[in-house]
């Protein structure tokens, strides 16, 4: 299992498109994916699951990747977060 | 031929409301109602059979979907239209689905119930939420969830509205009329709202006819009844006779062929008789606009209201998102100017805030939200400075109260200039950045205003309000709202002599001005530039090119001495007699 600790960088949050931007992603790979924050625990596979996260610039969230490819899943998805979603 | 008294007055079957955007339409009713499905949490034996309907429900959701996805896109931009592709998605969510089967597999319940009961849990989880954009979220999912449930029970809703229709709904909201509107809207017909409603800015915006403010259309109209709706004088008749159809085609007919008159004027100055040229410019309002105001001949954009931008996505745009949608507008209305309006967010404009406020209209609106979050102002700011690059954007200020609101506004502005600079971003390092005047205060003190300004223009809407104290919302007082009250007229004629003298533009850009009646009044107060929806800009043309302007002047003068409204409208109704203007809704 791959646990990895990211923070929010752009402006505008974890905004619908970014949203589901992660969930395309994550529905490439076998690995179950977790978000979770605040003690909430989200599925990131389920567009609607991570679009009741309200998570502002700044806030803090954990990624889970376990499964067969969860390398190579957390690279790409780890990496998005990183880059803000491409919108810096 | 029957008269327009027989028509109007003997007829039993017409409704009275407030004519909000004019135009004739003859055509169906369509009911939008927001009114709770009933759902049904009644056993089921055949399990099979209930996915199956699921799934087809889901299938149709989808087709039903991206029907609107595609329109999305040909109307608006791909930023804005990101919100149906996640609606999209969440007819293909595993987790969702997949427990939503689990769900009837283990507690064989109806379909419906368990969807609605799913789906409801998201829902109350956003609600819960103190991020401001969740409430808006929490919306759309609602909007999803009806959706599937609709197609359970096998109910027809998105196909009903794809022939021409005229929508009778009790109100509707901003988001809810440029929904409708992406589809074949001939009119609209609401119980509540008034003429500045945002409905009825809407429907000026879109050139769409409206009535409002009927107090029970809905109850009077049934789907699929025939109706007539005039905007000219705010009537819907229900289930016409032959009669009163004939009499309705024929107006619609002529007013067709005045159309085509007033299109005319569309690369005709707006120039009085004796010579007085008068700048107008149009109001913005919605993304699918920009082709009208290209079409009505204006000089460019005076008035762009960017909080629509929020009313639309139902969230913040980004940084990049902002400078892509500036960056149209400007290119759009190249060699003109587009004046660009700072987020204008709180009072009845957008329900953003988390807290209630007691007092919305005189809480934390306007540049006040701005300045409590220079994070967010201060985002929308460096994007209009990076569409600037032609040179031909202005940056407005909303709800100015104080001098030092306008100097804290600079302070950001330069800061975001400085930022820009050291990443050798291009912009216009000599953007201009002007107020609005809607509040008493700035009014009073407009001289002191303009000497740190570019521009002023005045919101009647709001001015009016706060100088009468009457909430224009308010059915039990919006009585004392009054355009052509004498302490309005004073007030306009301070303001617009100040600025004047100290040589700084002002415009007005309220919905007083897109009242042909007072364009007149207007004109000789001494305003040479109109802001207005531009539907109605080829009426104003017609009716400045029909006066002279210093008999205007004479009329403003006269009205300044006036003490009481009657004599101020009886006046001007004396003016448009004595000067042979007719308005447009008496010749058809």
């Amino acid at each position: 299992m791959i646990e990895k600790k990211i923070r929010i960088k752009n402006s505008a949050g974890l905004h619908t498109r970014p949203a589901a931007t992660i969930v395309k992603m994550a529905a490439k790979y076998k690995c179950d994916f977790f978000i979770s924050r605040n003690g909430m625990n989200i599925n990131g596979k389920s567009i609607i699951g991570v679009m009741t996260l309200a998570a502002e610039e700044g806030s803090e969230l954990v990624l889970t990747f376990e499964g067969d490819d969860e390398e190579v899943a957390a690279k790409e998805i780890v990496d998005f977060f990183e880059r803000g979603f491409d919108e810096l | 031929m029957k008269s327009f008294q027989e028509i109007y007055r003997k007829s039993e079957n017409k409704i009275t409301g407030i004519a909000a955007a004019p135009g004739i339409i003859i055509g169906e009713a369509y009911l939008f109602t927001k009114e709770k499905l009933e759902i049904s949490k009644a056993d089921i034996n055949d399990i099979n059979k209930a996915i199956e309907d699921l799934h087809e429900a889901l299938e149709k959701s989808k087709k039903e979907l991206n029907k609107i996805f595609t329109i999305a896109r040909e109307k608006m931009d791909d930023v804005r239209a990101a919100i149906f592709e996640a609606q999209l998605m969440i007819l293909d969510d595993p987790i969702l689905i997949g427990t939503i089967i689990s769900r009837l597999k283990e507690e064989k319940k109806q379909p419906e119930y368990i969807v609605d009961d799913e789906i409801s849990k998201y829902q109350s989880r956003m609600i819960l939420s103190h991020e401001s954009y969740m409430k808006e979220r929490a919306l759309d999912i609602e909007d999803i969830k009806q959706r599937i449930i609709r197609n359970l029970q096998k109910k027809r809703w998105g196909s009903k509205i794809d022939h021409n229709v005229i929508v009778v709904s009790e109100s509707l909201t901003p988001a809810d009329t440029v929904l409708l509107s992406r589809n074949k809207v001939l009119a609209f017909v609401t119980d509540h709202g008034g003429i500045t409603s945002h409905a009825a800015i809407i429907s000026r915006s879109l050139n769409i006819p409206a009535v409002v403010g009927t107090h029970n259309a809905t109850e009077q109209i049934k789907d699929g009844d025939k109706i007539i709706v005039d905007g000219f004088y705010g009537y819907t008749i229900t289930n016409p006779t032959q009669a009163q159809i004939d009499f309705f085609t024929e107006k619609h007919n002529r007013l067709v062929e005045l159309q085509k008159g007033l299109e005319e004027l569309r690369d005709k100055p707006a120039v009085t008789k004796d010579g007085k040229e008068i700048n107008i410019y149009a109001n913005v309002d919605v993304t699918g606009e920009i082709d009208v105001v290209v079409a009505s001949g204006a000089k460019g954009i005076g008035l762009y209201r960017s909080e629509q931008i929020l009313n639309e996505t139902g969230e913040f745009p980004t940084e990049e998102e902002q400078t892509l949608i500036y960056t149209k507008l400007s290119s759009r209305i190249y060699p003109n100017s587009v004046t660009i309006r700072v987020f204008d967010i709180g009072g009845d404009k957008f329900r953003f805030l988390d807290y209630q406020e007691p007092n919305p209209f005189l809480g934390l609106r306007g540049i006040r939200l701005l300045l409590e979050n220079p994070t967010l102002f201060k985002t929308q700011l460096r994007a209009i400075l990076k569409a600037s690059v032609n040179r031909n954007i202005k940056i407005m200020l909303p709800m100015i109260s104080t001098l030092d609101e306008v100097h804290a506004s600079n302070k950001l502005l330069e800061e975001c200039k400085h930022e820009l600079k050291e990443k050798k971003v291009p912009f216009d390092d000599d953007i201009e950045i002007g107020i609005m005047v809607e509040v008493p205060s700035v009014a009073v003190m407009t001289k002191v205003f303009v000497e740190h300004i570019d521009f002023l223009s005045i919101g009647t809407n709001d001015l009016i309000q706060y100088l009468m104290a009457v909430d224009r919302g308010n059915d039990l007082v919006s009585d004392l709202y009054r355009e052509f009250s004498p302490a309005v007229i004073r007030t306009l004629k301070h303001i617009i002599d100040d600025a004047k003298k100290a040589k700084k533009p002002v415009s007005i850009c309220g919905e007083m001005a897109a009242d042909t009646l007072a364009m007149p009044l207007l004109v000789g107060l001494g305003l040479e530039n109109l802001s207005i929806s531009s539907a109605t800009i080829p009426y104003a043309k017609r009716i400045i090119r029909n006066f002279d302007y210093k008999k205007s002047k004479k009329l403003a003068e006269k009205c300044l001495k006036f003490t009481s409204q009657k004599e101020i409208e009886d006046e001007i109704q004396k003016f448009f007699t004595d000067n042979k203007i007719i308005r447009t809704r008496q010749i058809i």
